[in-house]
């Protein structure tokens, strides 16, 4: 059981929660993540690791409602607990020192783009966050970012905020190749990813996505989070979750994270009957 | 005179374990073997022949006072063979059901070199049940141990039988687990048709009475390190992590939706509980299963995707008498109407626009010169390929050792990820032992129990001689 130390919204559908779990505040690095299970019923579903304080002996993970568990996750407030949680898992992002580093993160992927950004910084970098958000209400973590990176761009899809378009679009609008980066990290929704990373190869700039696919333990044993990377299987648990992104098959991801997606519904439909959100008749 | 004892009866036929009907157990994660009546436990306990040097028990990998135990049974003192059986083992239950009983105690009884050998496995468990129904709880206290303390890393049954030896030697054991349930591969692995959950619970929960103490969601390697474990008192580390790293089948296709290893099937429905109505965790279990291998895994998810109401089929490389699997399981699942496709392999599979998988190329086999196992090796037939349709498919071909502590430790030495180790256990590593799957590759419960009761002696040798310094220094001030 891990106590919630600090709940707090980000906006209605990402929540970040801080959680006492003072064994992996001591150890954690930036790109690693957890297997949370909410309650004793949850499924296992991994989080990355947003921020951890060896000193408070807490960790911090963002959470993006979306499905049943993370539905459940996110209802839980300050003082309760988690029922189950464990880490740190994978092996930490690539951090060097490269010169000048972007990073990209889509969504939910901004809060956890924040570590390593952070990270990149102090490795001597000069580093760009541009993330991307729905529209203004939906931005999270700005002002972090802004201490962890050096520049923080936003698009968002109907140009409340920043750049009016996706990321890529902006990617391609601040590109300037005389002073391009020399790496790139990038996170978020699968399309977003494999687009960011089809302009970064045309570049010809290194650049590694943090992968998210179904996991069931994080630690090698069940193989559901199997990738194709350079035509070769590997288990993002124990081998990522950060690989080159050039050679990830991003198709192969899509689908294999849409496994599941009648089944969600159909969870989340029961959930939300119980719980009274959609008004439908129990 | 008190009554006379019942007389010995070896040629009674041996008894048959009673077992839920086939179709309805098709239908129903309950227990498929019901276990002996009364009665029949009496009439096979009287067909022990109390040898003088009773081989079973030098067959038996934890030694378990086998004839003793059954010379209790017959005069009806069920308790006092449970306590018979205690005194090597406090897990009947679970051994009653898991052991592969054929190979080890009932290879050896005498017994069987004319007859049928004494249906040791069954009256373990019996006595197992019987316990566990009629005696009260909280009679395992034990003195709160003092003496050092000991890791055990991994809840299976390695560093189970390792925390039962340790403990009552007043060792301070804590057992550190990576999942959120205690019993390794007897939580995940094994079902509940085979092994019920409250029977693995009681058990672990017995050695919690003793003193035992537990950690789950905490892997060795990843949330502390084997030294860090050290710096903070730990004297000795017996690593049991288990054989999880599961192996795959290298084939084009096997990325598809609805392609498992049996490591992922199991885990979704053992210990996730896919099964259960409304369990929060889905598994994707279509019209037509095909389950790869033959061993008790292969036989387990078949028989779960059998439950779960797919027409099942296990394709194996080789024929019947080459299966793995125990004995009573390939039984099992035969009369549950699950299909075998012997001597057949698959070649590839095939998706549809979603990617899900819709069919699979196989191809024939034959039996050519034993390979390296020892058995004959399956040779491609060539221009044999036929398709069949699927819409799940488990491969259930084996498992590497999990790696996560070995990577987080890379001074330890490994071959080919299998940790090596002496014959007692210990590990290039000082204080630091292993043993079961971590070790052995894909082996049984049993053998991973007799590995970490080696351990623990070596453990216990270790720790004393190491402590003997201090002791004689009081001797000689007495």
């Amino acid at each position: 059981m891990n106590k919630i130390v600090t709940r707090r919204s980000l906006t209605p559908e990402i929540t970040l929660f801080e959680v006492e779990a003072p064994r992996i505040a001591r150890r954690w690095k930036p790109g690693q993540f957890l297997i949370v299970r909410p309650t004793p019923e949850s499924e296992r579903i991994p989080l990355t690791i947003v921020d951890g304080s060896a000193e408070r002996g807490t960790i911090t993970m963002v959470v993006q409602a979306i499905g049943k568990t993370t539905k459940v996750l996110a209802m839980l407030g300050e003082e309760e607990s988690i029922s189950d949680l464990v880490g740190p898992l994978g092996e930490p992002a690539t951090i060097h020192h490269a010169g000048r580093v972007l990073t990209v993160g889509g969504g939910v992927g901004v809060a956890e783009l924040l570590p390593v950004a952070r990270a990149f910084r102090q490795a001597g970098n000069h580093v760009t966050a541009i993330c991307g958000a729905r529209s203004v209400k939906h931005i999270i973590l700005d002002e972090e970012l802004h201490s962890a990176a050096d520049e923080v761009l936003w698009s968002t899809d109907d140009g409340s905020n920043g750049f009016r378009g996706n990321v890529v679009d902006l990617m391609r609008t601040w590109y300037d190749e005389e002073n391009g980066p020399k790496l790139a990290h990038v996170i978020g929704p699968i399309p977003m990813m494999r687009a960011a990373a089809g302009l970064t190869q045309e570049w010809g700039v290194p650049t590694f996505a943090s992968l998210n696919p179904v996991m069931i333990d994080g630690t090698g044993m069940c193989g559901g989070c199997r990738v194709t990377v350079g035509g070769r299987v590997r288990f993002a648990c124990v081998e990522g979750p950060e690989f080159d992104a050039h050679q990830v098959d991003f198709d192969e991801l899509a689908h294999r994270n849409r496994a599941y997606g009648e089944f969600e519904r159909r969870a989340l439909d029961g959930h939300e009957c119980r719980i009274g959100l959609n008004g439908c008749a129990v | 005179m008190g009554e006379t004892r019942p007389k010995r009866n070896p040629k009674a036929p041996r008894q048959e374990l009673p077992v839920l009907d086939p179709k309805l157990r098709a239908t129903t994660p309950r227990e498929v073997a019901l276990g002996f009546t009364t009665e029949q436990a009496g009439i096979e306990a009287l067909r022990c022949l109390n040898c003088k040097d009773a081989p079973c028990v030098d067959a038996c990998p934890l030694h378990i006072d086998i004839k003793s135990f059954i010379y209790r049974m017959v005069s009806g003192d069920y308790h006092g063979a449970f306590e018979k059986i205690s005194e090597q083992s406090p897990f009947p239950g679970v051994c009653g059901r898991v052991c592969q009983h054929e190979l080890f105690c009932e290879d050896a009884c005498l017994l069987g070199r004319k007859l049928d050998p004494v249906a040791i496995g069954s009256l373990e468990r019996f006595a197992a049940d019987y316990h566990r129904q009629f005696a009260s709880d909280g009679h395992w206290k034990l003195p709160k141990p003092t003496g050092p303390r000991v890791a055990l890393v991994g809840s299976g049954p390695a560093s189970l039988i390792a925390a039962f030896d340790l403990v009552r030697k007043n060792y301070r054991v804590t057992i550190f687990e990576a999942l959120h349930e205690l019993g390794g591969v007897l939580a995940y692995g094994i079902p509940p048709f085979r092994l019920p959950r409250e029977i693995l619970n009681a058990e672990i929960e017995r050695l919690k009475e003793m003193g035992v103490e537990f950690e789950t969601n905490f892997i060795v390697g990843r949330t502390a390190t084997v030294q860090e474990l050290f710096d903070e008192g730990f004297e000795a580390i017996f690593i049991g992590t288990g054989a999880g790293l599961p192996w795959m089948l290298n084939i084009p296709g096997e990325n598809l939706i609805g392609v498992y290893t049996a490591n992922e099937f199991l885990t979704r429905i053992n210990l996730m509980r896919a099964y259960e109505e409304g369990a929060d965790t889905p598994v994707r279990v279509g019209k037509r299963t095909v389950v790869i291998g033959g061993g008790n895994s292969a036989m387990d998810a078949a028989r779960w995707a059998k439950r779960l109401g797919s027409e099942t089929t296990i394709l194996f490389r080789r024929g019947r008498k080459e299966l793995r699997a125990r004995l009573e399981e390939i039984e099992h699942a035969e009369e549950e109407g699950i299909h075998f496709s012997f001597l057949a392999a698959p070649v590839r599979l095939f998706g549809d626009e979603n990617g899900c998988v819709r069919e699979m190329e196989c191809i024939r086999m034959e039996l050519g010169e034993p390979d390296s196992s020892g058995r004959p090796a399956p040779v491609p037939v060539p221009g044999s390929e036929y398709r069949i349709p699927v819409d799940t498919v488990v491969a259930a071909i084996g498992q590497a050792p999990n790696p996560t502590l070995q990577r987080a430790t890379p001074q330890l030495i490994t071959n080919r990820g299998k940790i090596v180790v002496t014959e007692t256990g210990q590990t290039n590593l000082p204080m630091v032992f292993a043993g079961g799957d971590v070790v052995r590759g894909g082996s049984t419960v049993i053998l991973a129990m007799r590995d970490g009761r080696a351990a623990a002696e070596a453990i216990h040798q270790a720790l004393s001689s190491k402590q003997e310094p201090a002791d004689t220094t009081l001797e000689v001030r007495q």
